[in-house]
């Protein structure tokens, strides 16, 4: 399918949600609605760190229009010395996520839910639960979390034989980095910190869950409705043939929909209460209790020799976890040296829990949070060497072939072009003003493939319905129907692509990791195929000809061979129009661990001015350069690309969470936590590289998550660039510009 | 579940007889950009609102016949960015007010508002602190006047005595060469909070200046008029000697607060900056006049 003649995959089609969403008439999970519905609300704790000495929910039980109450009692409990996973995620984490167990481990930590007539009554009730609370010491930060005498958040948990707060720890390694630095000419070692940033979905958590007759209907906002079934049949203990969970239309994921939060409860209240249960997180809900991405602290030793070749990089990462374990350490560790050829390696990360709302997954998962580091890193290396920090990254850049220190050999992999892009392309050539400065960077991110389903049916009117199991968060849905219109050589008008339930298709993995094009693509493909044989055949069958001398050219089964010419050829309306004739209704469907997802790399450059009276950093001009493999859908293609670099600014130099003295948020809200506006942006342009991933049939590579990888780097090397002086820690916020500015 | 009484009377004795009967339990709705939030966080829960935007005097905008202007309390930003000549005559008062919010909440939003909602980030208030406004306030015992700068109390509250509600601005009228100001920083560029806010007015006779009045918000529990900062302009040619004893009047004026929003050593200073470029601001904008 790999041709430049394509004529739909390529285009930037109608995006079917589009005319939706700007009018309003989008249906996200809360404005659902159900005869007979109540409403459930979160009792939330009110201390960083306490361990839970009762619950007493009986004045809320006895207020009138209470319909019912929860706590961890409800929930099913996995207990500590037995790991269940689900994808990456630990059930023994997920039952206390959702429902504080021993201990409330942050403040706003889910103590009890109450379902009740109104969302008024449902709060009273809240406020009529008694929690004793035993109030513990509690840490925020790494640096106070891993010292000798921190409080313990777990007993555990142990870390070289004592307790600690570090619970996990991951180690790549390649080579003998000692020797390797031993061997260069110059070694620069910097420490980093960054803050948590949250994924800044517009549309907070909801969900309205029915039960009936033990059968639960759940239809919520989510990047994955399986997960959302198997989630909760974990921790309710109803089979998960008895759950039905619907997707909505979702107002932003970022990965943080990759977890749940209200639907087990939803599902236990409906289940007490025989009536559907609505719940909606508020805005501070949010920010308190879901998953942002980890705060950091990281070291990291780059040695090269004079000639600019790398000889040996270490980093050191230490993650926050939150309240439970499990920080992308993994993808901090595994992909900061990724892009690079680099023989002697040593990367390793630490998982740290602290007392902070448990993270989730956040576009490229860690993997910013090392690019930081690595990239500032190379930027002073380029300096020491004056090397121009591009050509220092093409001399070291990871080709096909390269040894990658988290395991694999890449296969054809588009990094150089990146690069190559980037030097090439007028922005990084055009003139800066005072106080002006432009930074570069590189990032690399897995990408992932997994369990994918697809059913393609042909009407009977002879158009196509395409139904898969991912939520569309990136544009999955267009792109689906440029490929299936490509495949049947038939207008993309003609091809509706749905995202079904879990009981309308087969299983299908999250979308999440970059996955979802790729994987899907890949049932699709095979099952259109399908399709086209069952078409040539119902010909052939018209025809009465061997099916082998039928082919599909052009929307049309043909004669081939020794028939050629002999039957004006079928459209797929004229097969469908005799399908009941020929052998019955047409369709296919295909389900797949898909196979072969490559490493999607990225190169930006940045352009900033800093305004050295106020602090403030003002991004000028952006520009990503990445190998998206093939893009199927341009226009959503260079979103994924924008979408990315807008995050990464915002973690730059805007977003952190603030906390009070007591271990609670201060700056719950989007008015104080402060993610990029419109206006703080300048029109941020995305150059795509196509280097077609072999593995694929149309060459996909994932795109969605290697766009936030590296921004941080790119920006706070642009500041370097702008200021003469460097900053160690995010974000690049004013009152810190100036701090670092005055301290000359 | 509380009932909450909602009144739109449309005099202004109307409005002050149910204020004060309601005895501290009403609250004034204008716009309602800040009641609104409030009453849906939990921070207000009123048992009677008393809308004041059908009253003619609160939301209406009057000439004097000296050439100053009579701005209603409930008249939305937005209506007064359209005004023929409020904006010619106090662009700095103007752009603070259409500062407020978004473009949706300007349709809303009130300087009066601004100003009761008892804010020290409120950026419509160093403006008109600046201009040097009265405003116009009447309750139980008849109406009387108060220079802007004496209306707040602290952050969240006002002088207004019980039962009295803000009615109106009074603007008084421009000399020749007059121009003012509004500058604030925020870390976004627009959708935020101010850190600090500067409002200055000046009057200039042959490049000197003859009259300056500075407001500062945002770095102290009131926002400040800072009479040293104007005595420093007063008689300069806005030469930088001048200038920097200005910005240092506004950075020693400063009483801020360590918060989400700014450090103290970050708002002293950014007092100090904004001072001077709203001063040029200003200045350039009288040499027009």
């Amino acid at each position: 399918m790999n041709v430049i003649n394509n004529k739909w995959i390529g285009q930037s089609t109608i995006r079917p949600d589009g005319a939706d969403k700007v009018t309003g008439r989008a249906s996200y999970s809360a404005d659902t609605t159900m005869p007979g519905m109540i409403w459930g609300k979160v009792l939330r704790s009110p201390h960083a760190h306490a361990r839970i000495v009762s619950i007493d929910t009986s004045r809320a039980e006895a207020l009138p229009g209470v319909k019912a109450v929860v706590t961890h009692k409800d929930i099913v409990d996995f207990p500590l010395d037995k790991s269940v996973m689900l994808g990456i995620q630990d059930m023994r984490w997920m039952c206390r996520n959702v429902m504080a167990r021993e201990k409330a481990l942050f403040h706003g930590h889910p103590i009890a839910a109450v379902a009740a007539m109104s969302e008024r009554i449902a709060a009273e009730a809240c406020r009529l639960i008694e929690v004793e609370y035993e109030v513990l010491p509690h840490v925020i930060e790494i640096e106070d979390a891993i010292k000798p005498d921190a409080p313990i958040l777990h007993d555990f948990v142990s870390f070289e034989g004592r307790p600690s707060n570090i619970a996990g720890k991951l180690e790549h390694k390649l080579g003998e980095v000692e020797a390797g630095f031993a061997a260069a000419d110059v070694v620069i070692e910097r420490s980093f910190t960054t803050r948590p940033v949250h994924q800044g979905y517009i549309e907070p958590h909801s969900c309205l869950v029915s039960v009936v007759d033990g059968k639960a209907t759940i239809w919520s906002s989510s990047q994955g409705q399986f997960m959302v079934r198997a989630m909760t049949s974990l921790l309710t203990g109803i089979p998960q043939s008895d759950i039905r969970a619907i997707p909505a239309e979702i107002g932003g994921g970022f990965g943080g929909k990759t977890i749940i939060y209200l639907e087990p409860v939803a599902t236990i209240l409906a289940k007490k209460t025989g009536r559907p249960v609505k719940m909606v997180m508020s805005r501070e809900e949010v920010m308190r209790a879901t998953g942002p991405t980890s705060g950091s602290m990281s070291t990291v030793k780059i040695g090269a020799k004079k000639d600019g070749t790398i000889v040996a990089a270490q980093g050191t990462f230490y993650l926050q976890a939150g309240g439970l374990p499990g920080s992308p350490i993994r993808g901090a560790a595994g992909c900061a040296f990724a892009p690079y050829n680099i023989p002697n390696v040593l990367s390793t990360g630490f998982d740290v829990v602290s007392n902070r709302s448990k993270v989730a997954a956040y576009r490229a998962p860690g993997a910013p949070i090392g690019a930081y580091a690595v990239e500032c890193v190379l930027d002073e290396v380029a300096e020491a060497l004056k090397m121009d920090p591009l050509a220092l990254r093409l001399k070291n850049a990871a080709r096909q072939g390269t040894k990658a220190a988290h395991g694999p050999v890449y296969p054809v992999i588009g990094f150089v072009e990146t690069i190559e892009a980037a030097m090439a392309h007028p922005h990084s050539q055009a003139p800066l003003g005072k106080h002006q400065g432009r930074g570069v960077a590189s990032g690399f991110w897995f990408n992932a493939g997994g369990e994918s389903s697809a059913q393609v049916n042909v009407t009977e009117d002879g158009n196509v319905v395409v139904t898969t199991g991912h939520p569309d968060i990136g544009g999955s849905r267009a792109s689906i129907a440029n490929i299936t219109a490509e495949l049947l050589g038939i207008d993309y008008k003609r091809v509706s692509v749905l995202i079904g339930d879990t009981a309308t298709i087969g299983y299908s993995n999250l979308t999440g990791g970059s996955r979802v094009l790729f994987a899907s693509a890949m049932v699709v493909t095979q099952s259109t195929e399908k399709v086209i044989k069952t078409l040539c055949e119902r010909a052939a069958k018209i025809w009465k000809i061997d099916p082998e001398a039928v082919v599909w050219e052009d929307g049309e089964a043909k004669p081939a061979g020794e028939n050629a010419g002999k039957f004006p050829g079928l459209s797929l309306a004229q097969i469908a129009a005799k399908a009941s004739e020929t052998g019955g209704p047409i369709g296919a469907g295909v389900q797949q661990n898909t196979q072969g997802a490559e490493g999607g790399f990225a190169t930006h450059v940045c352009d900033v001015e800093v305004d050295v009276d106020l602090g403030i950093v003002r991004v000028l001009r952006y520009t990503s350069f990445q190998d998206v493999g093939r893009a199927v859908h341009p226009a959503y293609v260079e979103g994924q690309m924008q979408g990315g670099a807008a995050q990464g600014i915002g973690w730059a130099l805007s977003e952190e969470y603030l906390y009070d003295k007591n271990g609670k948020v201060d700056n719950a809200s989007f008015l104080d936590y402060r993610m990029p506006v419109c206006s703080d942006l300048p029109m941020l342009d995305a150059v795509m590289i196509e280097v077609p991933n072999p593995k694929h049939p149309q060459g996909v590579r994932g795109v969605g998550e290697v766009p936030l990888v590296p921004p941080l780097a790119a920006v706070a090397n642009a500041v370097a660039n702008a200021l003469g002086k460097r900053f160690y820690s995010l974000p690049m916020s004013p009152p810190r510009v100036l701090e670092v500015l005055d301290g000359a | 579940m509380t009932e909450i009484r909602y009144i739109a009377p449309t005099t202004l004795d109307e409005a002050v007889g149910a204020y004060a009967a309601a005895a501290g339990a009403a609250r004034i709705l204008a716009g309602g950009t800040d009641l609104l939030v409030q009453m849906r966080s939990g921070a207000a829960q009123p048992g009677t609102i008393i809308d004041i935007k059908k009253i003619a005097e609160t939301t209406s905008i009057q000439e004097t016949p000296e050439g100053g202007f009579v701005i209603g309390a409930a008249v939305s930003g937005a209506v007064l960015a359209e005004h023929p000549r409020l904006g010619q005559a106090w662009p700095g008062v103007l752009e603070a007010i259409n500062l407020i919010g978004s473009t949706q909440v300007q349709g809303r939003a009130s300087a009066g508002g601004n100003l009761c909602n008892g804010s020290p980030a409120g950026d419509s208030v160093p403006a008109m602190v600046a201009a040097g406004a009265v405003v116009n306030l009447q309750g139980p015992n008849g109406r009387r006047t108060m220079p802007v700068e004496a209306f707040p109390a602290g952050p969240g509250r006002t002088n207004l005595a019980p039962g009295e509600i803000l009615v109106s601005f009074t603007l008084p009228p421009r000399p020749k060469g007059s121009g003012d100001a509004y500058l604030r920083m925020i870390p976004r560029t627009e959708m935020d909070i101010a850190v600090v806010g500067v409002g200055v007015s000046l009057t200039l006779e042959n490049g000197t200046v003859t009259a300056a009045r500075v407001g500062l918000g945002a770095v102290a529990p009131t926002v400040l008029l800072v009479e040293d900062a104007a005595k420093a302009l007063i008689g300069s040619k806005l030469e930088d000697a001048a200038l920097e004893a200005a910005a240092a009047a506004c950075s020693a004026a400063c009483k801020p607060i360590n918060d989400k929003r700014g450090t103290i050593a970050y708002r002293i200073k950014v007092a100090g900056v904004l001072l001077k470029r709203a001063v040029a601001i200003a200045a350039e904008r009288a040499g027009r006049n």
